[in-house]
């Protein structure tokens, strides 16, 4: 026990902000799903960039360019290891889930997608994976079909099923819900969509600082990630694609990097990866992306999903014995978040509340408006944990819970 | 000193009685609690600001003199927020609206302390006010 609680301590003072104070109480970060903090080894990544390696990547032939180069390329390596990739060019850099999702919409949905056709998503979804396929619906005259959830928050597999009809061309769905923690069975999920030969794209967001993820195992095409939610820097982030689907989609953005040739007539385009990422890349922040993979595995996914596992336990078993308290979203496999109500308080007055005890949780709809509205209620209050907390700061939590209380009812 | 200003200031040394945080909002939250009720028929769509977090409903009637506003929302905090101005703007006239200031919220520390339009609707509930004080004031010299 004395071991964990010194390892414990050794991981927090990897990561700065964790000493800090907010209204001169120490900070409790529960806001993990929103963006996680950052260890010091992400930080000095992107400051040594910036000190000692600064320059533009792909084109110069003198020494920095190289060395930047060799250290970009070497992170895509780093991420296909990461999320078990068969090729490195599998890999694009992206500022982020957001715009992966934006990018397979914008170029593979634009060339496959026609009027009458149906993307079916499901009713989990972040407002990410909701409006880039309403967008292309609205401009193809296809569409958007949404597979509901059962009670627990668990996503209805019968429905799910039923769904894929010959008109399905496409189907976007979540690894991890932001809101519930509901873990969707994507490898099995996958295999039904391409029983029916549709196309399928995970939305990883939540997933990947908290299990490993393999992208051959689930065989999916295309599966999407943020750095700033795996304790990397925020606006960089990645789009993994299949090989053979990357190479049949047009180029979506234009610009340099993405091109092999140019002339006035005609442009041809580059290979993979480049094809798809126009524009001078994000270097400092890839870099930091890649420190934060490397810390994460040094750290260790099964140390990580076992700590977090019984951080939800506590908090979970501390909660449910509130009589006020609901939990929303009971799925039988969740991630290390829990979104609740206290009474029919307001989740904006009880996080104001929450917020004086240097307890940071997120109140508010959790930009899954559609679902909020499905379970007819304002908004939740979400605690997502990670490995760096700790079952004093759950207390902590509680005890900010007793003053809402005391204050609302 | 205008009315306004005189009910600003009262409210200024309300607030300045607390030295703790948890005693300005527990005040708060006791003035959300005693805010008036609105006319459920005005609880309208149009009448609804947006806010991220929390809904309000403001309503303005306006009887030729002065403007009465009433308001709701469905979190305390911010039904708190909204007595406050409510105490401050309504039953005064249009020009007195448009020439009064809001830095009484700065100085009770509200605008500090609680996050912006985007979660509260305070400075969008602020905002409407003088909105309707410009339209009624419009309106006015358009008709005679």
């Amino acid at each position: 026990m004395q071991t964990i609680a010194s390892d414990i301590d050794k991981i927090r003072s990897d990561f700065p902000i964790l000493s800090r104070k907010v209204h001169n109480k120490p900070l409790v970060y529960f806001d993990n799903a929103a963006t996680t903090q950052k260890p010091q080894v992400v930080i000095d990544a992107i400051v040594n960039y910036y000190t000692d390696l600064n320059s533009n990547v792909h084109r110069g032939v003198h020494y920095l360019s190289q060395q930047a180069t060799t250290a970009f390329e070497d992170v895509r390596t780093k991420i296909q290891k990461f999320v078990n990739a068969e090729y490195r060019h599998e890999i694009i850099y992206t500022r982020g889930c957001t715009e992966s999702i934006n990018l397979v919409a914008g170029s593979w949905g634009k060339a496959n997608i026609k009027a009458g056709d149906e993307i079916l998503i499901s009713a989990l979804e972040h407002h990410s994976n909701i409006v880039p396929w309403q967008m292309l619906c609205e401009e193809k005259g296809a569409k958007l079909i949404v597979c509901p959830i059962l009670e627990d928050g668990s996503l209805d597999m019968s429905a799910l099923s039923a769904l894929m009809t010959p008109s399905t061309k496409f189907l976007a769905i979540t690894h991890i819900s932001n809101t519930l923690g509901t873990v969707n069975p994507v490898k099995e999920i996958t295999r039904m969509a391409h029983e029916k030969g549709i196309v399928v794209l995970i939305d990883g967001a939540q997933a990947l600082s908290h299990m490993k993820v393999d992208v051959q195992d689930i065989d999916c095409d295309f599966y999407t990630f943020s750095a700033h939610k795996v304790y990397g820097p925020m606006g960089i982030g990645g789009l993994y694609g299949k090989e053979e689907i990357l190479n049949a989609m047009p180029p979506w953005q234009g610009g340099g990097e993405m091109i092999k040739n140019v002339t006035f007539e005609k442009t041809t385009y580059n290979e993979l990866p480049f094809k798809f990422e126009a524009g001078t890349p994000n270097v400092g922040d890839v870099l930091g992306f890649g420190a934060a993979l490397d810390y994460v595995t040094a750290i260790g996914l099964d140390f990580i999903a076992a700590r977090e596992h019984e951080l939800l336990e506590y908090a979970t078993e501390k909660l449910t014995a509130d009589p006020l308290i609901r939990i929303i979203g009971r799925a039988p496999e969740k991630a290390s978040l829990i979104s609740f109500m206290i009474g029919n308080i307001h989740p904006y007055d009880a996080g104001t509340i929450i917020d004086q005890f240097g307890v940071a949780v997120r109140t508010g709809t959790h930009c899954t408006q559609p679902l909020m509205d499905s379970l007819g209620i304002p908004g939740t209050i979400r605690a997502s944990f990670a490995f760096y907390n700790t079952r004093e700061e759950i207390d902590k939590l509680m005890e900010a819970i007793v003053k809402v209380e005391q204050l609302f009812l | 000193m205008s009315k306004i200003e005189e009910t600003t200031s009262a409210i200024i040394n309300e607030f300045d009685i607390f030295d703790d945080w948890m005693d300005k909002y527990n005040y708060l939250i006791e003035l959300g609690k005693s805010l008036p009720l609105i006319d459920e028929k005005y609880k309208t769509e149009s009448n609804l600001i947006q806010g991220c977090q929390s809904r309000v409903w403001l309503h303005a009637s306006y009887d030729g003199t002065l403007i009465h506003f009433t308001a709701d929302s469905d979190a305390v905090i911010t039904k708190g927020i909204a007595n406050l101005l409510i105490r401050a703007f309504s039953e005064h006239t249009p020009q007195e609206i448009l020439d009064s200031s809001t830095e009484f919220l700065n100085e009770i520390g509200l605008t500090q302390h609680l996050s912006p339009t985007r979660s509260n609707g305070m400075l969008s509930m602020i905002k409407q006010i003088k909105m309707y004080a410009l339209a009624f004031k419009t309106k006015q010299a358009m008709g005679s």
